[in-house]
């Protein structure tokens, strides 16, 4: 037994070395979960986009309809493709076991990513995949190295290269790496894409807690009451405590 | 109406004894801030008691569905992420609650004598509320329910002989699994709770039988011997049981109920606003309440990249951290609880409150303080070598504490008690 707390303890030790978070700093993205109109957007694309692999196996449709003002009927003819019924959770018929032979993990499920990984780590992630011909999908990413998985957003994106300038560092001509640019095949701007991506996050941010705005909604009122609540009590306090000396 | 009350009270005196705790005792009048955390305590214990009944009735106890079950009760029970999020919320609040209570002990001395088996009690109360706390966080089954309770049960496993089989019969399988869950959920709900009551039952028993401490450490239960000026003594009538028919006098003092019911209603009003506020604002409390792996189903192939216990447990597990020989470091933690239950004994000082002791025990005091929450800090954070060596500044420091504490305290050049309470 020995072996397994030094086991721990080396673990922790290096936490630091084997972390294989970002290599680049990440962006903020830009979530506001009353947008409902970016929500949509977000919901729509997670059906197109994500959902082939990716279930949101916690979150019903019927809940994402409500919540995001979508009225049942249109979403069951737009969001739903495969028949399921409205109060059925967002799954996909996926084979754990084919997905593992495919991309060589299990598929993380995304209805709480935005919790685990927070929405700046997401937004980045999507707008850092590139080129690489090494890697089985033909692309990497910054931010999740050696990632396992395609990019879906492509035909939204263009094909993702990083683009290297030739510039005086002193003195002498060298090759500085400025950014991601696209070979502009997408469908979508760099603007557009953009935006796209921070849809797709708000959602995601959404998914993770769909009842953030009614507890919000709902903490003001206590604690106006809790102040009303104090006021009261002190007031209370002090009659009482005129006797003692 | 008359005659059912007296038949009822000839049975089981209940007017009796709320006189005694409640209307007639005697509470001295000077209690301050400090002094609201014990009544919060138990706010926040009957908080977790009814949440967590009303969590149980949609948890479900197994490897497969626990992760599932809590997401339903988040998702698809009315209030349920209320309920969640109060219980949740409610395990750091009653360590936040419970930590500024010793805190109050220690600067007032209220563990000295006569109080030492009241102190006892609170240290016990204190090891169960982190076992129960533990077992509790292992329940939603995330990544760091797996994790967490992975590195805490191996400590186990450092213990010479039997530390092997013990883990073994602590998890009930080779491996946390499923049936350490269940074992976890069974402890969680019944049995600890059970424990808990009854001592918290036991602390206010002995508490009431010795009387409350004060800010300024003095008996305000005298002898009747004329020696106390007549303006001392409480105008107010308390029960028999304190004045034992006269023998004594009290000073200073105000039945508990109502004055201190109304007085502890407005700490309770600022603690359910600050109470409130994390739990519809900031649930996950900065990653510090709810980490963000644990919004990941348990993966036992996959281990997160920095394993931290939950904030109220990372003193210990600094010190744990600090000492390389992972046996020693175990037995490190075990002294660094055992040192705060034996306070009564290793304080030999005769002065309670820190305004009457010497210069150096307020800054030991605050050396305390200082290295209780920088071993908090420290346990959070990755093992560097920095950290690391940091870690064993700050537990030689706390050691220190107690080490000092015994010296000075035997000798120790105090100033002048008052007569009645300030």
């Amino acid at each position: 037994m020995l072996k397994h707390i030094i086991a721990a303890a080396a673990l922790l030790a290096s936490t630091v070395a084997l972390a294989a978070g970002p290599n680049i700093p990440l962006e903020r993205a830009p979530v506001d979960i009353r947008d409902t109109e970016s929500l949509q957007r977000g919901f729509k694309l997670f059906q197109n986009y994500c959902l082939a692999c990716h279930q949101m196996q916690y979150q019903r449709y019927a809940r994402s309809f409500r919540d995001l003002d979508i009225p049942e009927e249109l979403g069951m003819e737009y969001l739903m493709f495969t028949g399921e019924r409205v109060g059925d959770h967002i799954t996909n018929a996926m084979d754990p076991a084919d997905a593992a032979e495919w991309f060589g993990d299990a598929i993380p499920d995304l209805t709480n990513v935005a919790r685990v990984r927070g929405p700046n780590w997401i937004y980045t992630f999507l707008k850092s995949f590139y080129k690489d011909d090494s890697r089985p999908f033909g692309v990497d990413n910054d931010v999740f190295p050696m990632v396992g998985m395609p990019h879906v957003l492509q035909e939204l994106q263009g094909v993702p290269y990083k683009a290297y300038e030739t510039r005086l560092v002193d003195g002498q001509p060298t090759e500085v790496y400025v950014g991601i640019r696209t070979d502009g095949s997408g469908e979508l701007s760099e603007e557009e894409y953009n935006r796209a991506v921070a849809d797709l996050v708000n959602y995601l941010v959404y998914a993770g807690e769909p009842y953030r705005l009614e507890s919000e909604r709902l903490g003001v009122k206590v604690l106006i009451f809790l102040a009303i609540f104090f006021v009261l009590a002190y007031l209370l306090k002090k009659e009482y405590w005129k006797d003692v000396k | 109406m008359k005659n059912l009350m007296n038949w009822i009270e000839y049975r089981l005196p209940v007017v009796e004894k709320m006189k005694i705790h409640m209307t007639q005792y005697p509470a001295p009048k000077n209690f301050n801030f400090w002094y609201f955390f014990g009544s919060l305590a138990i706010v926040v214990l009957v908080n977790q008691i009814l949440t967590g009944i009303w969590l149980t009735m949609n948890y479900e106890p197994s490897a497969e569905g626990a992760f599932r079950s809590i997401e339903y009760i988040m998702r698809d029970v009315e209030y349920g992420w209320l309920l969640r999020y109060m219980h949740s919320t409610g395990a750091s609040a009653f360590f936040v609650v419970v930590y500024l209570h010793m805190l109050r002990g220690m600067m007032y001395g209220s563990y000295q004598k006569p109080r030492e088996l009241l102190w006892i009690f609170g240290m016990l109360i204190y090891l169960v509320l982190m076992a129960e706390a533990f077992m509790g966080y292992m329940l939603p089954w995330g990544q760091m329910s797996f994790w967490g309770a992975q590195v805490i049960i191996s400590i186990f496993g450092v213990i010479p002989v039997i530390g092997d089989d013990l883990t073994l019969w602590i998890r009930g399988d080779y491996v946390i699994s499923g049936a350490t869950l269940n074992r976890f959920f069974a402890l969680h709900v019944i049995a600890l709770p059970l424990v808990l009551v009854i001592l918290v039952f036991l602390h206010i028993m002995a508490l009431h039988e010795v009387g409350s401490n004060n800010p300024d450490g003095i008996d305000t239960k005298r002898d009747n011997d004329g020696t106390v000026p007549e303006e001392a003594v409480s105008k107010f009538e308390f029960h028999d049981n304190f004045t034992k028919g006269g023998k004594k006098v009290i000073i200073d003092s105000i039945p508990f109920h109502p004055y201190y019911t109304v007085k502890d209603l407005v700490g309770l009003a600022g603690f359910l606003f600050l109470f409130a506020y994390v739990i519809f604002f900031m649930p996950e409390g900065g990653g510090y309440f709810l980490e963000p792996p644990n919004f990941e189903a348990a993966n036992p192939m996959k281990t997160p990249e920095h394993i931290a216990p939950v904030w109220y447990f990372t003193p210990f597990y600094a010190i744990l951290r600090a000492v390389p020989n992972p046996l020693f470091g175990a037995v490190a933690m075990f002294l660094a609880i055992l040192a705060l239950a034996l306070l009564p004994w290793i304080d030999r000082g005769k002065v309670r409150s820190v305004r009457y002791r010497c210069g150096l025990h307020k800054l030991n005091l605050v050396n305390f303080c200082v290295s209780f929450v920088a071993l908090g800090i420290l346990g959070v954070l990755p093992a560097t070598p920095l950290y690391t060596i940091l870690s064993q500044l700050f537990s030689f420091t706390y050691f220190g504490f107690f080490i000092l504490l015994w010296f000075y305290s035997k000798n120790e050049k105090t100033k002048p008690l008052p007569e009645r309470l300030t």
